[in-house]
């Protein structure tokens, strides 16, 4: 299995944000991380990228321990944050090399891997432009070449398609489908959006810090939507 | 190369790229002291008598005296702007990124610390440089002597600043902060005055400014500059350095969750 999460409960003060969570993924596997604002999906990924230690619970990556093995484990995993995380005053180049360094691949290789990356999303053209320079839409697409920079076994993506029109966000959640179907990474989308999920995904929804739903999504669109507003609505105490 | 050493490469690689590209960093560090140096000491000379006091084996004049005070004011500045970039990178979200590379956090933080730290001691030196234009030079080798001694300081301001930055949440507290941080360090210290100057108007004061790593710093800087090594005060440099540092890793401790959702 390639990501594993075990009764994670974590706390904010007195309020809950997560309440026992807990999902295996297998290689390859495109999960959606469905839910509402504050369901808990960033606090979440906040556990996964270890900018946190869980309260209870624990979380494997590639087989990896997060917690005893936090620097495998994170090499195995490449995140899109909700939030850009883009260096704005570097070029597109500089931020690749940069995160390349970070994660101790140097040289030639990270060259390599960041003309690799940047072809792999269709923006070899860009690399010498600044990050601050980019549309919104080419920032995530980016986010995500970066991501994949070092070639992770896992890809945590925090409500990527913030903020972007409707014919890039169709483009970005085709990719990554793309990107697990042909290459085996398993994906983990966190999104609010139903119109993301395709019919063949895992869903998880996710509610006031609890797993409401965990299953194939089975349906999309209109009749997804339906079926997570009765099954949040169902939810509220 | 090592993982860890690739990443202090690229760390201090990035923050090279975003000083070059900031040019009115570089300037108002130089012009700040430079004001002081200029300004001020004409205008002090006067007024302030200085007695004989280690490393000093003459008379010298003010301007003389401050040049190692004015070294440590640039450390001091660019040792809080690390920490307000710092502060920065969390709002912008560049923070999550380094604190999310596969290496352990105690060293992501002592690469910031070591990338704030070079540059501050290049704007030591670029003043340095200019204060020799001015006609307050030294030795040729106190250059290289003072090196370790900049260096640690600005390691060790950094480090403050870094311990200080996992205490504001926002850019906008920055300021508030850094006014009950750099001016009670920089004037209860030994930069412009020596202590004995103190002494004379109150002991509370004197005590203060003893007991400042800053003033340590200062005199480090200062004895180096004359090709001389004042252990104790070197001693107290590296110890607050690692109080500082010490402080700083629990203020960014992943148990604290500090980097919170939001934040």
């Amino acid at each position: 299995m390639s990501l594993q999460i075990r009764d994670l409960t974590q706390n904010w003060g007195q309020k809950r944000a997560l309440d026992g969570v807990g999902f295996t993924l297998e290689a390859g596997e495109f999960c959606a991380l469905l839910g509402p604002n504050g369901a808990g999906k960033s606090t979440l990924f906040g556990l996964l990228t270890r900018l946190f230690t869980p309260k209870q619970g624990h979380i494997s990556i590639a087989g990896h321990d997060l917690s005893r093995a936090p620097d495998k484990a994170l090499a195995s995993l490449g995140v899109v944050f909700q939030q850009p995380t883009l260096d704005l005053d570097l070029t597109v180049w500089r931020n690749l090399l940069y995160f390349a360094g970070l994660h101790g691949i140097k040289g030639a290789a990270a060259r390599t891997a960041a003309r690799r990356a940047l072809e792999q999303l269709g923006m070899g053209e860009r690399a010498d432009e600044k990050a601050r320079d980019l549309n919104g839409g080419h920032r995530r697409r980016l986010e995500i070449a970066r991501a994949l920079l070092h070639r992770p076994r896992v890809l945590l993506l925090d409500e990527p398609t913030v903020g972007l029109d409707a014919a890039t966000r169709h483009a970005l959640v085709s990719h990554v489908h793309a990107l697990a179907r042909e290459r085996g990474i398993t994906v983990l989308w966190a999104t609010h959006l139903t119109d993301e999920v395709a019919a063949e995904d895992r869903l998880i929804v996710l509610h006031q810090g609890r797993i409401l739903r965990d299953g194939p999504a089975g349906m999309t669109g209109a009749q997804l939507s339906d079926a997570f507003l009765a099954l949040t609505r169902k939810a509220v105490p | 190369m090592t993982h860890a050493l690739c990443a202090l490469v690229a760390i201090c690689h990035r923050e090279f790229l975003r000083f070059l590209g900031q040019k009115g960093r570089l300037v108002s560090a130089l012009v700040r002291p430079l004001v002081w140096l200029l300004v001020f000491a004409a205008g002090f000379r006067a007024a302030l008598g200085l007695s004989i006091t280690p490393p000093y084996q003459t008379y010298i004049p003010y301007e003389t005296y401050i040049v190692p005070g004015l070294v440590g004011m640039v450390v001091l500045f660019n040792g809080m702007q690390t920490s307000l970039s710092l502060v920065a990178d969390r709002e912008v979200g560049t923070m999550r990124l380094l604190l999310s590379a596969p290496l352990p956090r105690w060293w992501l933080l002592l690469c910031k610390l070591t990338a704030g730290a070079l540059i501050g001691t290049l704007q030591a030196y670029a003043f340095l440089m200019i204060a020799a234009l001015f006609g307050i030079g030294f030795a040729p080798l106190a250059y290289l002597a003072a090196l370790p001694a900049i260096l640690a300081a600005a390691l060790m301001l950094g480090a403050l600043g870094l311990a200080l930055s996992s205490t504001i949440h926002q850019m906008e507290n920055f300021a508030g902060v850094m006014n009950f941080v750099i001016f009670p360090m920089f004037f209860l210290s030994t930069a412009l005055y020596p202590l004995w100057k103190m002494a004379e108007s109150a002991q509370i004061l004197h005590a203060l400014c003893a007991a400042n790593p800053f003033s340590h710093a200062i005199e480090t800087i200062r004895f180096a500059l004359y090709l001389q090594a004042n252990a104790g005060a070197g001693a107290v440099v590296l110890v607050s350095f690692v109080v500082f540092f010490a402080l700083a890793l629990w203020g960014y401790d992943p148990a604290r969750g500090l980097i919170r959702r939001k934040s």
